[in-house]
This record gives structure tokens, C-alpha cells and sequence, in this order.
């Protein structure tokens, strides 16, 4: 048993991983069945996790409404907003023209633009509070924040009509350099995780468990 | 019940009743009530904006349940049909591109495992299915990573610099060119943890940080620009959608003594 919790889920992580690296490296009809076999597995099992998920949600907002904690009366729209989603999306399907259609063109999309259209007003407080420039540093991130912001209205075309295109030759260059330094670095961190997980070194992917 | 389970597995093909109801939840009072709550939910989420309150609340709470809802739903019809239920049952398939694979009975089973994180005692088994799933992918994304984000990255910031400069657009290209150059690696410089950060290389690591914030000076700018972009939206639709351009041009005319 102690070899199922401990060793298996190792040797497993490296016996999948070395057969799909190898695979990329032997073009043939075994490799490709291989890879869309693995990938079809795993649409069913992320499926389970879903459902996994689902559960936790229902369960966290259950022991609330079971122990009458304050606002539990949210947790009790949560259940039943998801449960009468579920039910009329399964049995009626989600495409457009269904009650679950009607309710994500109603309810789901205004709900989810106004939320992030909300943080419109947060990201601009907490703007005011970022941008003070202190240091040179600040300086340039408020500079190269205000050039694309303005270059990109109608007003920053009345200011100077060459604020766009300085804005996109920022967006393009200097700010394309910065982001491809930080890419290289994500790449070459990935391919190193990549290899400590094949090789049992990064086991915290396991999560706990008993 | 067996009946409403064919129901679900059955092939995405529109069924007579499900036709009809089409047409009601598309056409003329439905989409007169799904405006009013629509505009009433977006006022419901924008009242956060002066405080936390109960209507926002009400508003986040009924999202969480909507979005976990549709978004099972949707994954059930796209994926889990297709991938799970039609190659175990392959006769729920009107269209009958579906064979027999019992093969999926061993994902089926790991997801499983997942599921037994509920449970006391059995949570230990959910270790196997993540190290099927991590060491898969994981196996995947290394070449891919390679091939597809590392060396394409190399290969366009180490492009040969144009110097000879004979107009101002070869002098723009030049420009352009060192600023890509010089910005990537600088950066690059800048999170090398190995060497100390002294002379040359402090100097060097200094440009990077230039770099990096005028790149998050230009994001964050990027970004506003978006959500304002949902903003105006969401005005719209309130102004023009649900209000109604009569009333708003009546409005606007007050303030302009028309």
C-alpha cells in the first residue's frame, strides 16, 4: 500500500512523461494515436475534476446555510441559481434559443462585462495611488502608461497627431523587450520544472492527501 | 428516468419541442424581460463601486451559480458526450460516428480518484490520477516550449542589427532594433540571481528594470483601455437597450435647450 501512495505516482509521472517527450520525437501513426488518446483521456478526467469541483462549491456554501452563518441566504441563491442552471442546461442543452441560452445571453454576460467594467474604476484608484512618480522608475511606468492610454483616444490625436503612433512604437519595441525578457525567462523556468517533475524531483503537484 | 438520461446523450440535433421553445426564447417578450433584468443586474453590480451592499451581493452570488451551471453544462454537451459517454455508449449516437471504446472506462476511473479526495481516508488515491495527468502533459509541453516559445523568442530578439543608416527610416530600423536587443537582454540580465548585481552587470541590470516598467507602464495602460472599453459598453447598453434612444435623446436635449 505504502508503495501505491509513495512510489507508484512517481514512476507513473515518469513513465507518461518520457513517453510523450519520446513520442514528439518518432513521427509516426502510433505517436500521433498515442498523443490524441492522452489528450482525450484527459478531457474526461479534467470532466471529473469539474464535477470535484462543483461538489466543494456546493458543500462550502451548504455548511453555511446548515449553520445559519451570517448572509447565509446568499449561499442559498448560489445553490439554487446553480442547480436550476444545471438542470434546465442538461436537459434542454446551452445553445441559444434555450431557457440555460436565455439566461447566459441575460444574466451570465451582462453580469460578467459589468464586473470587469467595474474594475475600470478600481484599476484607476488604485492608479492615482501607484503613479505618483517618486523615482525614475515610477516615472517611466506612469509615462509609458499615460502615452498609451492617451494615444489611444480621440483626444490624445487632437493633443498631438503623432501620440498614437509613439504609443504603438511603445507597445512595439520597448514594451515588446520587457515582456520577451520576462517569456524567456517563463520558458526556460518551464522546461526546467518539466524536467524535475519526469524525474520525481518537484512532487508538490501531489497535493497532500492522507 | 432512463427516458430524460437518452434525452441528455442524445445526439446535439434540435428535437421538435426544443424548436419551438427556440423561437419563444428568441423573439418579442422574452427578450423584453431579459433586458429589464439584465439592465437590473448590471445596476446591481455597479452599486459596488460606491460601497459593498446587498444588491451587489445578490448580483455576485446569483453569477457564481449561473457560471458553475453553465459552464457544466457546456463542458457535459462539448466534451464529456463526445470523449466519455458515446464511445461507452455508442447506440445514443443518432448520428452513429460513435464506436464501442471501453478503453475510457480508465480515465472514467481516474477521474474518479479525484472525487475520492471527498472522502476520509481514500483522498491518497487522487495522487495517481495527477501524476498520470501532470507527467503527461508535462511531457508534452517540454519540446513544445522549446520549439514554440523559447528558441522562436531567441531567434527573433538575436535578428542581425542593421547599422548601416542612410535614411531616417533605416535609422528608425536601427532604433527599433537595438531597443528590442538591449531591452530583452538587459531583462534577461536582470532576473539572473547568480551574479551579483555590481558594476557592468548592475549597470546593465538598471536598463532592465527600465525596460520591464515602461512594459508594465504600457500593459496596465493597455488594460484600462480595455475595461473601459467594457465600460462604454455597458453604458450603451443601458443608455440605448434598455432606456431607449428616444428618452435618451429626449434628455440630451434639456442640457443642450433643444
Amino acid at each position: 500500500m505504502q508503495f501505491l501512495r509513495k512510489q507508484f505516482p512517481v514512476m507513473l509521472a515518469f513513465v507518461m512523461g518520457m513517453a510523450m517527450f519520446i513520442r514528439e520525437f518518432v513521427p509516426s501513426k502510433f505517436s500521433e494515436q498515442l498523443y490524441y488518446g492522452f489528450t482525450d483521456w484527459a478531457i474526461v478526467i479534467v470532466g471529473f475534476s469539474a464535477v470535484f469541483a462543483i461538489l466543494s462549491l456546493l458543500h462550502h456554501h451548504m455548511n453555511k446555510v446548515r449553520r445559519r452563518v451570517e448572509g447565509y441566504g446568499y449561499s442559498v441563491i448560489t445553490i439554487l441559481a446553480f442547480i436550476q442552471m444545471i438542470i434546465l442546461g442538461l436537459i434542454f442543452s446551452v445553445r441559444p434559443g434555450t431557457p440555460a441560452g436565455w439566461e447566459y445571453q441575460w444574466l451570465f454576460v451582462p453580469m460578467q462585462a459589468t464586473m470587469f467594467a467595474t474594475l475600470a474604476f478600481f484599476i484607476a484608484s488604485a492608479a492615482f495611488r501607484a503613479f505618483r512618480a517618486r523615482t525614475w522608475e515610477a516615472l517611466a511606468l506612469l509615462l509609458a502608461g499615460l502615452i498609451v492610454m492617451i494615444g489611444r483616444v480621440p483626444i490624445g490625436e487632437f493633443i498631438s497627431p503623432h501620440l498614437s503612433t509613439f504609443s504603438d512604437w511603445i507597445m512595439n519595441n520597448p514594451s515588446m523587450a520587457g515582456f520577451r525578457g520576462i517569456i524567456l525567462g517563463v520558458a526556460l523556468a518551464q522546461i526546467a520544472i518539466s524536467v524535475r517533475i519526469i524525474f520525481g524531483i518537484e512532487r508538490t503537484y501531489m497535493g497532500g492527501g492522507d | 428516468m432512463t427516458h430524460l438520461g437518452i434525452i441528455l446523450l442524445q445526439n446535439n440535433g434540435l428535437l421538435p419541442w426544443q424548436e419551438a421553445m427556440g423561437t419563444f426564447f428568441t423573439e418579442g417578450g422574452m427578450i423584453v424581460v431579459g433586458t429589464w433584468i439584465a439592465a437590473g443586474l448590471t445596476l446591481f453590480m455597479f452599486s459596488f463601486v460606491y460601497k459593498d451592499n446587498p444588491f451587489f451581493r445578490f448580483g455576485e452570488h446569483l453569477y457564481l451559480g449561473i457560471s458553475a451551471g453553465y459552464l457544466m453544462s457546456l463542458y457535459f454537451f462539448n466534451n464529456m458526450k463526445p470523449k466519455f459517454f458515446y464511445p461507452l455508449m455508442p447506440f445514443l449516437d443518432a448520428s452513429g460516428d460513435s464506436t464501442l471504446n471501453l478503453w475510457v472506462i480508465i480515465p472514467g476511473i481516474l477521474g474518479l480518484f479525484i472525487i475520492f479526495r471527498l472522502i476520509p481516508g481514500w483522498g491518497w488515491l487522487s495522487r495517481i490520477t495527477f501524476a498520470f495527468y501532470i507527467g503527461g502533459f508535462t511531457g508534452i509541453s517540454f519540446p513544445k516550449v522549446l520549439n514554440g516559445l523559447l528558441l522562436p523568442q531567441f531567434y527573433a530578439t538575436m535578428q542581425s542589427i542593421p547599422w548601416q543608416v542612410n535614411s531616417l527610416d533605416s535609422a528608425v530600423l536601427l532604433l527599433n532594433s537595438l531597443v528590442l536587443f538591449v531591452g530583452a537582454l538587459s531583462v534577461l540580465v536582470y532576473f539572473f540571481f547568480s551574479m551579483e548585481h555590481r558594476g557592468f552587470i548592475g549597470g546593465v541590470s538598471r536598463v532592465g528594470i527600465y525596460t520591464l516598467m515602461i512594459a508594465f507602464g504600457a500593459s496596465f495602460g493597455y488594460t484600462i483601455m480595455a475595461r473601459i472599453s467594457l465600460l462604454i459598453g455597458r453604458m450603451q447598453f443601458l443608455m440605448f437597450d434598455w432606456i431607449g434612444d428616444e428618452i435618451v435623446a429626449r434628455i440630451g436635449s434639456l442640457f443642450h435647450g433643444g
